[in-house]
This record gives structure tokens, sequence and C-alpha cells, in this order.
């Protein structure tokens, strides 16, 4: 129980991709770009001593990026997934007890010996530097969300070079809870913040030396945890299976906008079987289908509207067919006339393990035949290709395709794109 | 081939294509515990992989262009793996990072510590890194695949 809790986060992870294999943009600002090369979700730490915001479009910033020649890409997700393969994998070298939590991040379990976390961290981050080339940061503390905090401040300051701080059993936890604003800790939203902040409740210190009854009753017990855990008492478990996937979502924005009916159809059934596929390979089978369709969120014409539905069931099911007919009837209930869509996505929610699904009291057998028909499709177009079998009414991507025009090599995942040197 | 029959009541049986030398083989087997047959085939296959690359969350393929190391075998296009895991010492093949250009040469570290990049090639000067350069050791070239 009296483990240590380190969280790992791969500096910059995207542009430290690029950078691995493009030595020609090491020092310069890098932005990466969200699919279809829409606004900025990755910025190095040059990008960001320029001036350029997450979320920013590059229409608007395209000025900026000259001026300081920074570097452009697309998001290249191959190359991306399979560093973070890489870094993930060579963790478990270190401790068999690694949660994987997003792409660039993971929290290790580690048994705190005396004077060896700080030196485990440091041949950690010394090896996961020369075996990937990806730089990383480790905070390390007695819960997940102080490990959070002491991850953030790691990458701070006088602390960057070394990229390691231990808050495990130290004194420097209470000066640095001090000055952590409550919006900056993990697991408090916008809502709770205001609400602390409407009760002086201004630091992560002050929300940890609070009473526990009264946070409770403020942010209900997902609240309460996070303040627990400010006081070192772990509430949030060490999840190591991540498999356990609540939702899928597919959704992508448009190379260009989109008005009429039949596109956006073809569009969200695209999703759909894309978003299937990926259910049925991990076993799965959902509940409810979400549609969102949405205008240019920069540009609306015109006038923004954004709506989704959800369409749920009381027999989850793992048929393209039936969750196409879910699908349909939810995006009808969503589409307006005269709108330019930029943008829209399915969720598959609801998930469940197929194993664990309750017979049909109707029809069950035709859902026995469906599934054995998706499970037919799915395998032959893992062999042969995406989209060699779908459904009649599922094209395959189209004008709606991703614009991808400043992706780098797929350097470590295609065999014709793999870096040159002289 | 040998010949070889066996007596059954009196009756000579020819005995087709039967190799004695496995039985003993089979024997032992039967008596560690009834894997399968198979198994032997199976630890026998050649996997390339498994030869070639001994750390592969640290080993990235990089292709060779030009003919700067012709003479230690790497052709133009040749396909390099490139081992990061592994230290290197002097005389090592290595992808190296002057500055923005990643390089594959010769590595060579002198007696006082002056470092050298070596092409393997006449016609191509060695280039000395001085102190003020930026430089790095990318990786390790542990095996080149030339195509013929």
């Amino acid at each position: 129980m009296n483990n240590a809790i380190a969280l790992l986060d791969c500096n910059n992870f995207y542009a430290s991709c690029e950078r691995v294999f493009n030595a020609s943009v090491k020092e310069k600002p890098i932005v990466v770009l969200s699919n279809n090369d829409g606004c900025v979700i990755a910025r190095s730490e040059e990008a960001k001593a320029i001036g350029v915001t997450m979320g920013s479009p590059l229409f608007k910033i395209l000025d900026l990026l000259e001026t300081h020649e920074a570097e452009i890409f697309s998001s290249n997700y191959a190359l991306y997934g399979d560093m973070s393969w890489r870094v993930m994998n060579l963790l478990q070298n270190f401790t068999p007890e690694v949660e994987i939590y997003s792409i660039d991040e993971a929290f290790l379990n580690l048994e705190p010996r005396k004077n060896s976390l700080d030196n485990l961290a440091h041949s950690i981050r010394e090896k996961m530097y020369k075996w990937t080339g990806i730089p990383v940061s480790i905070g390390i503390a007695e819960t997940k969300v102080l490990a959070k905090i002491a991850n953030k401040r790691a990458k701070k300051d006088e602390l960057r070079e070394k990229g390691i701080l231990n808050l495990y059993r130290s004194d420097k936890t209470e000066p640095i809870l001090k000055e952590t604003l409550v919006e900056d800790i993990w697991g408090i939203g916008y809502r709770s913040t205001l609400k602390l902040k409407a009760n002086n409740i201004l630091t992560a210190w002050q929300l940890r030396e609070t009473d526990n009854r009264f946070i409770r009753r403020l942010l209900t017990v997902v609240g309460a945890r996070v303040a627990l855990e400010l006081r070192g008492i772990k509430c949030l478990p060490f999840e190591q299976v991540t498999t356990k996937k609540h939702s899928i979502t597919c959704s992508r924005s448009f190379g260009q906008t989109i008005t009429n009916y039949e596109s956006i159809k073809e569009a969200v059934l695209y999703f759909l079987t894309r978003a299937g596929e990926k259910m049925r390979k991990h076993n799965l089978a959902a509940n409810a289908v979400t549609v969102f369709i949405s205008t240019d969120r920069f540009r609306p014409v015109p006038e923004p509207y954004t709506n989704s539905a959800t369409y749920s069931s009381t027999y989850p099911t793992d048929s393209n067919q039936e969750l196409q007919e879910w699908t349909l009837q939810t995006l009808e209930r969503i589409y307006k006339k005269g709108f330019e869509y930029r943008k829209a996505g399915i969720i598959l929610s609801g998930l469940v393990l197929k194993e664990k699904l309750t017979k049909r009291m109707f029809d069950d057998e035709h859902f026995q035949q469906q599934h054995q028909l998706m499970k037919a499709i799915d395998e032959i177009n893992q062999k042969f290709g995406k989209d060699t079998v779908r459904f009649g009414c599922v094209k395959t991507e189209g004008s709606w395709k991703m614009k991808q025009t400043r992706k780098s090599q797929s350097y470590t995942t295609n065999w014709n794109e793999i870096l040159v040197v002289n | 081939m040998q010949e070889i029959k066996s007596f059954v009541n009196g009756r000579v049986f020819p005995v087709p294509e039967f190799e004695p030398l496995l039985i003993p083989l089979v024997l032992s087997r039967v008596s560690a515990g009834f894997p399968s047959p198979a198994d032997d085939y199976i630890e026998t296959a050649i996997d390339l992989n498994k030869e070639l690359i001994r750390h592969p969350f640290a080993t990235f393929f990089v292709r060779a262009s030009g003919d700067s190391m012709i003479d230690v075998g790497i052709k133009p296009n040749a396909t390099l793996i490139v081992d990061r895991a592994i230290e290197t010492k002097s005389g090592d093949i290595v992808i190296a990072r002057i500055g923005d250009d990643l390089c594959v040469k010769e590595l060579f570290i002198d007696d006082e510590g002056k470092v050298l990049l070596i092409p393997k090639n006449a016609n191509y000067k060695p280039i000395i890194i001085s102190e003020d350069m930026d430089f790095e050791i990318w990786g390790k070239v542990v095996c080149s695949i030339n195509r013929h």
C-alpha cells in the first residue's frame, strides 16, 4: 500500500517523435496539426515560447509561424503510435507494474527503497532517451494526483534539465502544493474550479487542508477523492489492464464543408465502420451510438450549429447492420438543412464484453448469424485491405477525406518511408 | 539407402522409408512429457528478426544513400539495422548526427579522445569532430542488407 507512484510523461511527445528522425527541426519551433490540418494539437517548447496556443486554428497563426521559421507537421499517428509502443514496452523492463494512461503517459507502481527512487527515475529517463530518442519527465509521489503535480513541476524552470521531481515523503510537497492552483489539479474540472474559488479555496494545499465532508458536499465523492489523494491517501486504483474501453470514438473534420444529407450520411457510416471494426477487435459490443455533427468552429456558415444525439438499446450489439440502423435514425434527428458542416463523428458506448452478453429473448439466432457475418467481413478486410467488403450504403473515403499535406514519413512502419542517411 | 527388414512370425516385411535414428529421439521425448512432435520444427525455424535484432524497442531501419561506405559492404540503397541501445566504441559503424544531418560513417576515437567520422571510400574525406560541433551518435549499425 505504501508504494510510490511515478508518472512518466514524454516531453512534447509528437514534436519529439518528429525530431528523432528529422535533425533539421531539432531547435526550431514545431507545431503538429489535428486531423485535417485544422488546428494545433501539439507544440515544442520553442513553439510555446513564441506564443502558439493549443487549439489555435492554423490559418490564424500562419504569419506568426512563418516569422519564427516554425515547422508545421500534419499528425502522423503511425509514427507516434510506434514510438509510444517502444516507450511503453521499454518501461516494463524497469517495473512490471505499468499503467499506460495515454499515448505518452504511464503510471508506474514502484517499491520505495531508500534513495533508490531518484536513481531509478534517473536511469529510466536516461535509457528512454538513449534507446528511443524521446525525452521524458518523471514525477514521483504517494498518489496519482500528487505524481501528476510532481510531473508537471519537473518540466518547469530549474528542474527542466533534470526532468525528475520526487515528492515521495518529501518536505517539498507542501511548498509545491501551495504554488499549485486548483484548476491545475488532475481531476478538478472547470465547474469544480468555480465552486472551489467561490469558497476561497485557490490552491492545492488549501484543498488538501479543507475538511473532507465539506469537499464531499461541494464536489461530490469524485472531488473528495482528489482531496484525499492530495493528502497522500490512495483513492484512484492502479489499472494495469487498460483494455477496459468505455467508449470508442471515430470523428473527423472534413476536407471541405458538406451541406447535403447524403454526404453526411456517407461520412457517418464510414466512421461507424471504422469504430465497429475497432470494437469487435476488442471483443466488445455496444449498447448505444452517439452521433454528432458540427459547423466550422471558427468560420460557421451561416451560423454555428452543433448537435448530438444518442440511440440506446436494451440489447448490446456488435453487428454493423444493427448499428447502422441506430446511427441513421439518430442522424436524422439532428441533421438540419442549410448548414455547412465541417465535422461529424460517432461514439460507441455502453461497451460490454461479448462473452458477457445475455441471450436475446427474441431473434437470438439472427443476432448470432449477424455476429458470424461481421467476423468474416472484418477478417477479409484485415487481410485484403480496408473496405474490400463493405455494406452497400457505405462509400469509401470521399470528398471529406482527411487533408494531411504536411505529414512526415512513416519512418518506423513503412519500408518505403524509412529514414535515409548519406 | 539402407534397406531395413524386420521379421514377424517368420515372415519378411519391408519397412518403408523408416529412419532408425529417429527412434531414440522419440523415446527420449516421450519420457520428457509428451511435447508435440512439431516442436522440433518450431525450434529450428529461422527467424531473421530474432537473429538480427537484439533490442526491438531500440532498433530502427535506415536506408543508406550514396557510396561513402562501399568498402565495408554498404552499397547505395542498402537497408541498415540500427540499434540505439548498444554503447558505441571506436571502430563501430554508426549513424551520427552533425547539426542538421544524419549520416552513416565509421566512428574513430584516437588515443587523445579526438573523434573522427570516417567514410569507407577513398573518394571521401574523414570528418573531424571539433568541440564546438553539434554532434551526437544516433545509433550503432549492427547489420546491413544489400539486395542483389
